[in-house]
């Protein structure tokens, strides 16, 4: 019995105009992620099948579950499109199956075929109930809805439904920038930005010596955990000790996480525009934190006119710890290494700062030019340590 | 030479070695530093760990690393009694064990240590595991190849019946299978294996911990590469386990079809040689082969062969002082063979030439006597 993994495109074919670019993409995404594997794709025009070795089913299937734009799937078993082999293929199916009440559904795009939809689901449902035990035609609320899929080479036949992950294909909305800090909030809105096709990059703040380099591992292990859902996620490294030290040293206490903040969105600006990248995403979540209050919010975006998206702006604490634990960035999040927000956070940091204080604030050190040579001095971070000769 | 003592220990691979010396060299800082050569190191370690995790399938956090698999079989009964002390005090094992397992459990007190019959082949008998897991045991130990007979549990489908029946907890005691044989750990709860007997460096070896199996420390002290064994990462000698591992799993299964092909021959030859009883059943791990010479003690045996530079075993060499094999003799009741036998273990570098010099020697040894 030959298997395929059934794709169906769902909202992608909604989008008439891109279809063929989602598509395009989808396919290349699944190809990419499955090119360990010993698989055959064919496509039509609203669904994928895979062809696969059974043996790697288990692990196709993990696979299938990290890819955007994957809506629903089906492990169908396929035949050819006679009338003979399809009845068959039900027999020798079904009884593999464990249910009490089904339905048919049959679907023909091959139009040619002998007999109308409602006249096979007939014969079919007739087939089925003859070759198991104890079951009975349920139509309004089936245990298990049988499809019989006939097209014009190969017919489907499935009794199951899958959810995958939804979502447009990685890649397929141009680019934005994660700022990363190693919390649990940000690589959460990491992964729902690229949910909806989004390429992202991350940028970390780094303040070594007052951060550490197990800070940093941890940013890189968060990245390697998002890259399971694209194809390639870069890692820009920003050296913030010496803008971080001359905030603290000159600005207000109560002021110190506005203006960092502000600091951190103008960097961001900076290297959208370097790096081809239409959008900020970070991790804040209204009221979370005192930089995270709408009048925070107001006063520390007013430096930029990108728009940043905030996809867990929104959510309870407790809704993001649930999505940070389905990725498996949660464990890796709660590692008590300081990031550079946590290491300056005064004592009373500002819940509601105004732009005119915060603007006095600013002017009190020409922030300029330390501006420019930490952008100048970002770099991207290449997994240089390589253990290929000692393990 | 002609080295057939393979299953005490193997000789040290040299790219298992040169690991050892370049970490030894290049990274000198304890993996609890904080300072960047501290960092360096416990980087070094994640990567090894997680590479031995990945050959196995589990978890990095799933890994423990020890100095040998008897402390990783000390650990995982000693262990586990500590951190489950609600439930009943019952073992279920073997007569079949190797004593880092049975003078373990011996050593216990107030434990109930019940050995499962076995079957003609020296399998554990399935319905009498069903039937004693209903006393509630927290543990089962029991090798995955018995290190004496080569023979082999099959742990999938006892784990799946231990997993199915009981809340027990399954031990696995591998030190005899893994980088030879397949080795699955889907119903393992925990397994150790030590690096010595695939190529590795004597002096490490690892405990597979699940993560849900709850594990009390037999050597308390300050942070190191888990919480379930103090002391400073042996990061040389951890990251030669790796690479043994990672090599001894990348040529299994070249290794296995080479010494089955000289255990095939070995067994068709001495079973030509009218002395000879083979001990091992045919379903044993080819790996090990046990045979029984009449009217020979084996020491006297052991050092003729020695002179003519060959090397075996009496049984295995953690119990050798004693005048016979337990294991043997509880198996066939025969004094006569537990006295005689010598067990003669195969690896990767041992060819099909050397197995013939061996019988060629044999015949010259038994025909003088």
């Amino acid at each position: 019995m030959e298997k395929v993994i059934l794709i169906k495109y769902g909202e992608l074919t909604t989008k008439k105009g891109n279809r063929n670019f989602f598509v395009k993409t989808l396919t290349k995404n699944i190809e990419n992620k499955l090119k360990d594997f010993n698989v055959l794709i064919e496509k039509d025009l609203s669904r994928m099948y895979i062809h696969y070795n059974e043996l790697d089913e288990e692990s196709i299937i993990n696979k299938i579950h990290e890819i955007f734009g994957i809506h629903k799937y089906h492990i169908a078993y396929v035949t050819n499109s006679s009338l003979d082999s399809i009845k068959e293929e039900l027999i020798k199916t079904v009884k593999l199956q464990n249910f009490k009440t089904f339905k048919v559904e049959t679907k023909r795009s091959d139009k040619t075929f002998p007999k109308t939809s409602m006249e096979l689901s007939k014969i079919f449902g007739g087939i089925v109930l003859k070759n198991k035990d104890n079951i009975k035609v349920d139509v309004n609320n089936p245990e298990v809805i049988i499809h019989v899929e006939i097209r014009e080479k190969n017919t489907y036949i499935y009794y199951n439904e899958f959810n995958g992950l939804g979502g447009y294909p990685s890649g397929i909305q141009g680019k934005g920038l994660l700022m990363l800090s190693g919390g649990i909030d940000s690589p959460v809105a990491g992964f729902l930005a690229m949910k909806r096709g989004i390429k992202i990059d991350a940028v970390y703040f780094e303040a070594i010596p007052h951060t550490s380099l197990e800070a940093r591992e941890k940013v890189i292990t968060l990245v390697n955990k998002l890259k399971v859902y694209t194809n390639d996620l870069n890692l820009y490294i920003v050296p913030f000790t010496k803008l971080q030290e001359e905030i603290y040293k000159n600005v207000s206490p109560n002021y110190v996480i506005t203006i960092m903040r502000r600091m951190m969105y103008r960097i961001m600006e900076a290297l959208c525009k370097k790096y081809n990248a239409k959008v900020i995403i970070n991790g804040e979540s209204i009221g979370q934190v005192a930089s995270q209050t709408l009048n925070s919010m107001y006063v520390i975006n007013n430096v930029t006119n990108l728009p940043v998206i905030r996809p867990v702006a929104c959510l309870d604490k407790l809704e993001i710890i649930d999505i940070a634990k389905k990725i498996d960035t949660y464990n890796t999040s709660i590692l008590p290494y300081e990031d550079c927000c946590t290491v300056f956070v005064p004592k009373h940091p500002i819940i509601n700062p105004t732009l005119e204080e915060t603007l006095k604030e600013e002017e009190k050190v020409d922030f300029e030019e330390i501006l420019q040579n930490t952008i100048a001095n970002t770099f991207i971070y290449k997994n240089e340590k390589n253990y290929e000769n000692i393990l | 030479m002609i080295y057939f003592d393979n299953a005490a220990t193997t000789k040290v691979n040299d790219e298992v070695l040169k690991t050892f010396v370049t970490v030894s060299k290049d990274y000198i800082g304890n993996t609890n530093s904080l300072h960047k050569l501290g960092f360096e190191s416990k980087k070094l370690m994640t990567a090894a760990t997680k590479q031995v995790a990945d050959l196995l399938n589990v978890k990095e956090n799933e890994i423990i690393f020890t100095s040998s698999s008897s402390e990783s079989n000390n650990l995982a009964i000693k262990g586990v009694l500590e951190a489950y002390p609600n439930r009943k005090k019952i073992i279920l094992t073997t007569i079949l064990e190797h004593p880092s397992i049975t003078n373990t459990l011996n050593s216990l007190k107030d434990v109930e240590v019940i050995n499962l019959k076995l079957d003609a082949n020296y399998h554990i008998n399935i319905d009498d595991l069903k039937e004693k897991l209903k006393l509630d045991p927290i543990l089962v130990s029991i090798h995955h190849v018995n290190s004496e007979l080569g023979i082999i549990e099959d742990i999938n489908t006892i784990g799946k019946i231990i997993k199915e029946n009981s809340k027990a907890i399954f031990h696995v005691d591998g030190t005899q299978s893994l980088g030879k044989i397949k080795v699955d750990l889907n119903y393992v709860d925990l397994f150790c294996a030590s690096a010595h007997k695939f190529g590795g460096l004597k002096g490490i070896a690892i405990l597979v911990k699940k993560e849900k199996i709850n594990l009390s420390p037999l050597i308390n002290g300050g942070e190191s590469q888990t919480i379930y064994r103090a002391g400073t990462p042996a990061l040389a000698l951890i990251a030669s386990f790796s690479k043994a591992l990672r090599l001894a799993k990348e040529e299994q299964p070249k290794t296995y079809l080479q010494v089955k092909e000289i255990n095939n021959y070995l067994r068709d030859e001495l079973n030509k040689l009218d002395n000879v009883t083979i001990n091992s059943k045919i379903d044993s791990s080819p790996y090990i082969l046990n045979f029984s010479i009449k009217s020979t003690k084996p020491e006297t045996m052991i050092h003729k062969l020695e002179s003519y530079d060959i090397y075996l075993s009496t049984k295995t060499a953690c119990s050798s002082k004693e005048d016979y094999s337990k294991s043997i003799y509880l198996l066939t009741n025969n004094k006569e063979l537990s006295k005689t036998s010598l067990r003669l273990s195969l690896f990767k570098d041992n060819t099909i030439s050397e197995a013939k010099e061996f019988i060629k020697v044999l015949k010259d040894i038994t025909n003088n006597m």
